[in-house]
């Protein structure tokens, strides 16, 4: 992948800023540039926000047959999320015993390298989740 | 707006056909659709020609003059578009040469629908496919197109109590209807058994789960219904042509038990050809995994929410079922050649319709549904087509 392509999606993989609307206080992740509940009212109101991090997991699944870039990293968990903030987003779930994921687990993001282009290519990091221990 | 009758099909054999190129499956399903029709080619005004994903599959874009080319149209210099709309490419071109006619801006139109998939190798096939998701947002992730309809799967199951064995129901079904259809890439029987025993591709999906990688093209021709019957003793009127969409992601849609964009073109079908779905004799709808089906089946209003996995189950949707869905094989047994898979599912019907369905003929079928979905559910096409 091109750098440019990786570099301007950071701010959102690496701190989780997504958009508030202006006018209705919705929050949209990843970012949006129209609330599609205010339209154009919202036009040019959307703000950054960063998202605390914590969310539910609505469904997931355990990828055995991964993409080429994933090769060799499976199996590995992909779920669905709630943020608490109400936007949903789609993430892997780490640090845990796949067996013991399950639909309603609490999570929370954390840092992680997420894959790499070949063994001398540049490296993308960006949100994994993890348990969030209560 | 001008009523519009499909007067023409072709489509070529489904499967790994590495003896043919991407070529030669659209000029052998174009000449059989111009041949079923009885045109000649001067009376050609436009073609639309669905493919996902050309560029990449087989590095050719601009398949529109590709196709004027293969089928010696271009002395006549007539416009031919290509369609994309991800796997439901071949419906939105359907979708494109209805409009066309109805408008009466063309009278008679081509549209076909082609994919080349197994020119490129191993998990690159994957890859393309996985380019109908959010690339940047689900798909950087690690989400696959299965792992995608795999959280859908994971979530009808846990809010409604569908079961595994009711996902493998879908495909023993299908691959029931393929062993009777001679152009199906499967026409192996097989056992829930069998498809819980396959290797798992993406919890709960197994590998018999899943519609395979394939090659192959379909087209269909259209023609306003009042000189339809100039060309064929059979005109089948298209009924209703709805395109619909919704967001490119799963998790920016509404809800994760259904695909609103289906639903919402159901119901609008539904109005414009003026029937309730209990009227639809036989359907055609996008199982690209089982649990597309058992969805389809609900969005479309054949059972209620949450009751697709029981219906299929008790034999609803089997061939001697009350509607009998995917006659052909579906995309499960049939084949995905994503391009070709929309206007595939439109020869079904027609087939069904004209009675010409062979083994898999529905009794007294006279108004049938197809069902196309692109991506996640980001685009849908449902047509309606009767008997007239």
């Amino acid at each position: 992948m091109g750098v440019p392509r990786y570099w301007r999606e950071i701010p959102s993989r690496y701190n989780l800023i997504g958009k508030k609307c202006g006018v209705c206080g919705k929050i949209y992740f990843p970012p949006r540039s129209i609330c599609p509940t205010c339209r154009r009212k919202s036009a040019g109101k959307m703000e950054d926000y960063k998202l605390d991090g914590k969310g539910t997991v609505e469904s997931f699944t355990i990828i055995r047959v991964p993409p080429p870039e994933f090769e060799g990293k499976s199996p590995y968990a992909i779920a669905l999320i709630k943020m608490d903030e109400g936007c949903y987003l789609t993430g892997q779930i780490v640090d845990c015993n796949l067996d013991d994921i399950h639909i309603g687990m609490r999570v929370e993001a954390c840092f992680r390298r997420i894959q790499e282009d070949g063994k001398r290519g540049a490296i993308y990091y960006g949100y994994k989740f993890r348990s969030l221990k209560s | 707006m001008r009523d519009v009758a499909v007067i023409g099909i072709g489509m070529t054999e489904f499967g790994e056909i590495w003896e043919k190129s991407f070529r030669e499956l659209v000029a052998e399903a174009g000449i059989k659709a111009i041949m079923d029709a009885g045109i000649e080619g001067e009376e050609i005004d436009a073609l639309y020609i669905g493919g996902m994903s050309t560029g990449r599959f087989i590095g050719q874009e601009h398949v529109g003059s590709l196709a004027v080319e293969v089928a010696g149209l271009e002395d006549l210099h007539i416009p031919s578009t290509r369609v994309e709309a991800a796997c439901a490419s071949g419906g939105v071109a359907m979708h494109q040469g209805y409009l066309a006619v109805a408008s009466g801006m063309y009278d008679i139109v081509v549209v076909g629908g082609a994919e080349k998939m197994t020119d490129v190798v191993g998990g690159e096939a994957t890859n393309i496919l996985a380019s109908a998701a959010d690339r940047e947002w689900e798909a950087f992730f690690g989400a696959t197109f299965p792992g995608l309809y795999a959280l859908m799967a994971k979530y009808h199951m846990h809010k409604y109590g569908t079961t595994q064995e009711q996902l493998a129901m879908v495909a023993v079904k299908n691959h029931y209807n393929g062993s009777l259809n001679p152009k199906a890439q499967f026409k192996r029987r097989i056992s829930v058994e069998d498809v819980l025993k396959s290797p798992m591709v993406a919890d709960p999906l197994h590998l018999l789960d899943c519609s395979p990688i394939s090659d192959g093209a379909a087209a269909a021709v259209l023609a306003p219904l009042e000189i339809a019957k100039n060309y064929t003793d059979k005109p089948i009127k298209i009924s209703a042509s709805i395109q619909a969409t919704d967001t490119l992601s799963l998790h920016g849609r509404k809800r994760f038990d259904a695909l609103p964009a289906a639903q919402h073109a159901a119901k609008l079908a539904y109005e414009k050809a003026d029937i309730k779905p209990k009227d639809v004799d036989v359907a055609e709808v996008h199982d690209c995994f089982t649990i597309a089906e058992i969805i389809a089946i609900e969005d479309l209003g054949f059972v209620e929410k949450g009751k697709g996995g029981k219906a299929t189950e008790e034999g609803l949707t089997a061939l001697d079922g009350e509607i009998p869905v995917n006659t052909s094989g579906g995309l499960k047994a049939k084949g995905h050649p994503v391009g070709a898979t929309g206007v595939a599912q439109i020869n079904e019907i027609v087939l069904q319709l004209r009675g010409e369905a062979g083994e898999r003929q529905v009794k007294e079928a006279e108004i049938g549904l197809a069902h196309n979905v692109g991506g996640s559910g980001g685009t849908a096409v449902v047509h309606i087509l009767e008997v007239i």
